[in-house]
């Protein structure tokens, strides 16, 4: 068997040691500037750790700033998204998969072809809809495409997956009379869990990532999301904090970048290994 | 005959709710976005057909349009070679039998997955001329740093340094890619004496080239519609810079299209920029991927 040489192994691991700090770099100093005070990060040279940590800058923002409600609205808002897109990509998933029903082929490539789509086409006539019917600020736009199959990436994965269950299990089932509904339920999607989880992985992170869909169609601040919740903060930081102008508070600002990252990354160090090895089989980008 | 017709109806009961949002969240709003990028449209009064005259407007008369499409162009030329090649760096660096994969995966992938708006947020920050970090650094050594992010000539560029933080989906694609890749071939290029340089030109990169193609393509068609990274990049400069600014030199093809249907409210105008970057879309999906059959090795 062929070894390295131990020059190549240690240039190698000090190549992805030195990679790994570079990547992390950003997100240690988010963390350690939202500890800091407001004369500390204007010191000259940085204070690299902050002398007290002021966890306080976190009840701060929390509850002066009233960003609990941001961030209870983008789990609101996440989590209505992912159990829409659980409960109408699962059946629809199923039916591509298993079903013998003419043209399902040529059914599922025109839905596939969606991908290729851009939000920016669609954006603009479903603007003019929302807005007719009275949906603008509210949640309903981000919500119910969600409902309505809108994760078509998510159906694309499922089914995937689902096709690797032999289909004898399916007749067995029907010949126990089960429903089809109960098949899906109790017995297709048990046995894919990982599937399940990468595609409602994807669906957290699209939908409590988007800046885009809620800055459009949310105008009240209080049912802002995390992301539009932080820009508001910023445009209006000096004000709420007292500040002089042009001085950004950014040891606050960067205190609610933390609360907005960190359950992504909480989420990521759970499902990691899944969540990449779905990314990889899958071979698309979310 | 009662079994399948059954079957029949529980398709359309499973797949229902997909055709639907299909038909009401892509078709109607694809074909009614064709026939608004025709007219004038700025919400409020009922629209009205002008023919060509939004194209002809944004090739001819709009500068905004250009520099957007400028602005777009050169992030796409640097970024996504960058950030293929980087990624494609990384996994050939990972591949090779590396203790602790799954944490060094982890920690490349992480940035990828993080909103970009906060990203942008800290990397304002990270810029910033008065207390940014680089500045600090760059003072320890003795250099005098810039006002990066107010900067025309160094917005963008800082734009395209930070979303090089990002190249986790590539990389792992190629992981996958190059773990296909027949141990076997390796073996007996070594037996014939072949350096590492030669295995990786000659054996590595002709057979994962269909993945190198797919992540180049997915990284121009990404490119095309960056938004929320250039957006919260301004907003996060504070009030003297506008969104696209400073002097409109990070104003990117989706961020000027916004601005025109959300800012001005020039639904019309914004239509036919959406049809122009889904008819390029489409245009280079499928270009490539007829062109790809020429250069790029597929299994069979």
């Amino acid at each position: 068997m062929y070894r390295r040489h131990p020059i190549a192994t240690f240039c190698l691991y000090t190549a992805l040691a030195l990679g790994s700090l570079i990547m992390l770099v950003p997100l240690v100093w988010m963390v350690l500037t939202s500890l800091k005070t407001y004369p500390e990060i204007l010191q000259n040279p940085p204070a690299w750790l902050p002398a007290d940590p002021q966890w306080g800058n976190y009840q701060k923002v929390w509850e002066g700033f009233a960003y609990y409600r941001y961030f209870f609205n983008s789990c609101f808002v996440s989590g209505m998204v992912i159990a829409g897109t659980i409960l109408t990509c699962c059946p629809a998933a199923y039916a591509f998969a298993f079903y013998e029903v003419k043209r399902k082929e040529v059914i599922f490539a025109l839905l596939l072809s969606t991908l290729m789509l851009p939000a920016q086409v669609t954006v603009i006539p479903l603007f003019k809809v929302f807005a007719t019917i009275g949906w603008v600020d509210t949640y309903l736009p981000l919500i119910v495409p969600s409902w309505l199959g809108g994760n078509v990436f998510g159906i694309f994965l499922l089914r995937q997956f689902f096709r690797t269950i032999p289909k004898s299990f399916i007749e067995a089932a029907r010949m126990d009379g089960a429903s089809e509904w109960t098949i899906l339920w109790r017995l297709i999607v048990p046995m894919s869990v990982p599937a399940v989880l990468t595609v409602g992985v994807f669906t957290f992170l699209w939908s409590w990532n988007d800046l885009f869909n809620p800055l459009v169609y949310l105008q009240s601040e209080e049912l802002a999301t995390l992301p539009v919740g932080l820009l508001y903060f910023i445009a209006r930081a000096e004000q709420l904090t007292g500040g002089s102008i042009g001085q950004s508070p950014w040891h606050l600002v960067m205190t609610l970048a933390t609360v907005m990252v960190l359950p992504v990354i909480v989420l990521f160090a759970i499902v990691q290994r899944r969540f990449v090895e779905g990314v990889a089989a899958s071979g698309v980008k979310g | 005959m009662n079994a399948r017709r059954s079957q029949l109806l529980w398709f359309w009961l499973f797949t229902g709710p997909a055709l639907l949002g299909f038909i009401c969240f892509s078709l109607w709003p694809m074909l009614y976005s064709l026939w608004l990028s025709l007219c004038q449209d700025d919400v409020v009064t009922p629209s009205r057909f002008i023919g060509l005259r939004n194209y002809i407007y944004l090739f001819f008369y709009d500068p905004a349009f250009w520099q957007s499409v400028k602005v777009t162009l050169i992030f796409t030329v640097v970024q996504v070679p960058l950030a293929v090649g980087g990624a494609l760096a990384m996994a050939l660096m990972l591949n090779e039998k590396v203790r602790g994969l799954g944490f060094w995966r982890s920690v490349y992938f992480l940035p990828s997955i993080l909103p970009q708006a906060a990203f942008a947020v800290v990397f304002g920050f990270i810029f910033q001329a008065d207390g940014g970090l680089l500045n600090e650094l760059l003072s320890l050594g003795g250099i005098k740093g810039l006002a990066w992010t107010t900067s025309p000539e160094w917005a963008l560029p800082v734009l395209i340094a930070m979303s090089l933080w990002a190249f986790g989906y590539p990389m792992v694609i190629f992981l996958g890619g190059l773990q296909s890749v027949p141990r076997e071939l390796y073996e007996a290029s070594r037996m014939d004496g072949a350096g590492a340089w030669a295995r990786l030109r000659h054996i590595t990169l002709p057979l994962i080239s269909p993945v190198i193609f797919f992540n180049l393509v997915m990284g121009v068609i990404g490119s095309l519609k960056v938004f929320d990274l250039a957006y919260a990049f301004s907003v996060a400069q504070g009030p003297n810079i506008q969104p696209g600014g400073p002097a409109r030199s990070t104003l990117f093809y989706g961020l000027n299209l916004y601005q025109q249907a959300f800012g001005y409210f020039h639904m019309g105008l914004a239509s036919a920029m959406a049809w122009l970057l889904f008819a390029f879309i489409v245009l280079i999906t499928v270009f490539n991927f007829r062109f790809s059959r020429r250069w790029v090795h597929y299994e069979n």
